[in-house]
């Protein structure tokens, strides 16, 4: 169960500016729970980012990066209302993909 | 017997009323029974914290009620003469422990939350409210500092029964403080309360550096 | 908390960028407005809010039911600027309710949830997953930012409600001998170096009130104020407050309307 991430894409001059809030629980697989049980592994290990179908940053996470991680970026080469996409990929296989227009 | 009461009877009961209200106030009569049945109704056991903890003893009772008032002379003296009658001095007359086990006690918070273990032992959390060394600057300001507390103050029986009573019950010195009653509330134990004797006294003791 | 160093250490990740690394000493001196201040506006509480909003208008429960028939003071289905005029006596329940108490009255009544249901899991699972309640709480709360607090004290439940939440906040029980008073009734005190607001004061009030519930960056989780004062009592050495219960929602009623007049900037972002 993933829950959607919250984009912003704001060009401003030439530049996109890119800031993106990622739910997940990124879980080191070295933290004990209050009962003392070792929490399993699940963290983020792939990001990618595409404007209009291009690739515009790919990332490779790892149990080092926080919960809920905070993404921010700047790019150019793209227009307003075109549309920027974030997708990921945990280490349980599990993916999510979320897609705003330039503002 | 009467199954009716004689109407006198009834009057003389009603002026009994009012004088037990006016001598000795228990706890119970003091915060309104509105108060009390709110807390039983929205609060439910959890691990050793019962709900036999919302009960006031009369101290807690007296310092509710007089907690946005001054504290009359009277209830002050009450108060503290209650605290006093409580307190349990060291069976075999020693004061000191081990000013090293004394610091891990200060800087423990844990012990009589709902989620505490019962099986491990309880903390002081003295760093919450006092600073004590100057190692550690994560000290609240709650309470006054302690730093030098027996350089300061010297190493004597008499200054060590006092701060003895003091972490035992506070009440008995100050009431209303908002210092827990360790010793008489069962908090600590008197071994740890020794050792927490150690990291105020003893000159090695990082608090006298 | 273990892993608080892994949840401070805030994932950065700065690529064809303009902006200048921050030196490691600025880092360390203020992690949390470092933090602010990158996000520039935005909240990690904002995941729960569209979460939150979404559940809010999705058919859910067993009757399939959304909430937009759900009365929250305003009016049915009424969000913006509830929650700065909430806790507030409903007739229909007959009680002084809070926004939490409330959205569990609507999940009941309007799509079928069970009450136990849903408190069995009020503060999600305690440390990892959140409850769609807390992501409602979210929405609701995020809809009245920048609203000026104007909590109501028109009925005698009201007003009783606030006489019981002060009694409750100067009651003095349990193993410590603490009440809400032995660490919020005066100004500039701590514990260890946590700043504590002195809720007695109008100012205290309003700045904590205002400011809860918050994205707690230490637990990763966006907590309601039900939690701050279910957290408060067990480190008051009390027993479990009940979630939605009258003493619960006495004392919010005596915050709340100690906070009013102020401008409403939860969900904050808090240590």
């Amino acid at each position: 169960m993933s829950y959607p991430m919250k984009i912003r894409a704001t060009l401003s001059g030439d530049k996109v500016e890119v800031k993106a809030l990622i739910a997940h629980e990124m879980e080191t697989g070295f933290r004990k729970d209050t009962a003392g049980t070792l929490v399993p592994a699940h963290y983020i290990q792939l990001v990618t980012i595409q404007c209009n179908g291009k690739s515009v940053l790919s990332a490779q996470w790892g149990p080092s990066v926080s919960k809920n991680p905070f993404l921010t970026f700047r790019f150019s080469g793209a227009k307003k209302g075109e549309k920027l996409n974030i997708t990921w990929q945990d280490n349980l296989g599990e993916t999510r993909s979320d897609e705003v227009a330039i503002t | 017997m009467h199954s009716r009461r004689h109407p006198i009877r009834n009057a003389i009961l009603v002026i009994v009323g009012f004088v037990a209200l006016a001598g000795e106030v228990g706890a119970a009569d003091l915060v309104a029974p509105s108060v009390q049945k709110t807390l039983e109704a929205s609060f439910s056991a959890k691990g050793q914290a019962t709900l036999a903890r919302l009960a006031q003893d009369k101290t807690q009772g007296l310092c509710t009620h007089y907690a946005t008032s001054p504290i009359p002379a009277k209830v002050v003296t009450e108060i503290t003469a209650m605290g006093f009658a409580t307190i349990k001095y060291p069976a075999d007359g020693e004061y000191l422990g081990d000013w090293q086990r004394g610091e891990q006690i200060a800087q423990s918070g844990l012990g009589k939350q709902s989620s505490d273990d019962v099986e491990k032992p309880a903390g002081g959390n003295c760093y919450a409210c006092h600073e004590l060394t100057k190692a550690e600057i994560a000290h609240g300001n709650l309470g006054p500092s302690l730093y030098h507390y027996g350089k300061l103050h010297g190493d004597n029986d008499v200054v060590k029964k006092y701060t003895w009573g003091k972490i035992y019950n506070a009440e008995a010195f100050t009431a209303c403080s908002s210092m827990p009653r360790f010793g008489h509330k069962g908090i600590l134990t008197a071994a740890q309360m020794k050792d927490l004797m150690s990291l105020l006294f003893d000159p090695r003791s990082p608090v006298n550096q | 908390m273990v892993y608080f160093s892994k949840r401070c250490a805030m994932a950065i990740l700065l690529a064809w960028g303009a902006v200048a690394p921050l030196s490691a000493a600025e880092a360390v001196a203020d992690p949390l407005s470092q933090y602010r201040e990158m996000l520039g506006g935005d909240n990690p509480a904002d995941l729960w809010v569209s979460r939150g909003e979404a559940l809010w208008t999705e058919p859910r429960g067993p009757r399939k039911a959304t909430l937009v028939q759900c009365d929250l003071g305003l009016g049915a289905g009424v969000v913006k600027g509830a929650y700065a005029r909430l806790p507030r006596y409903f007739s229909e329940t007959g009680a002084v309710e809070d926004l939490e108490s409330r959205l569990v009255s609507c999940m009941v009544q309007f799509q079928g949830f069970k009450r136990e249901e849903i408190l069995a899991s009020r503060f999600g699972d305690g440390e990892r997953h959140s409850s769609d309640l807390e992501a409602l709480v979210a929405y609701v709360v995020t809809a009245s930012k920048g609203e000026r607090m104007a909590v109501p004290q028109n009925t005698s439940q009201e007003k009783r409600a606030y006489s019981m939440g002060k009694a409750i906040f100067f009651y003095r029980a349990g193993t410590h001998d603490f009440s809400c008073a032995t660490c919020h009734s005066a100004d500039n005190k701590r514990i260890r170096l946590q700043a504590l607001p002195n809720l007695t004061t109008p100012t205290g009030a309003q700045a904590a009130y205002t400011t809860w519930p918050a994205y707690r960056v230490s637990q990763g989780e966006f907590r309601t104020m039900e939690w701050r004062l279910n957290d408060c009592f067990r480190q008051q050495r009390l027993p479990d407050l009940k979630y939605g219960s009258p003493a619960a929602i006495a004392l919010t009623e005596y915050l709340a309307r100690n906070a009013n007049g102020a401008v409403l900037a939860a969900p904050a972002i808090k240590r």
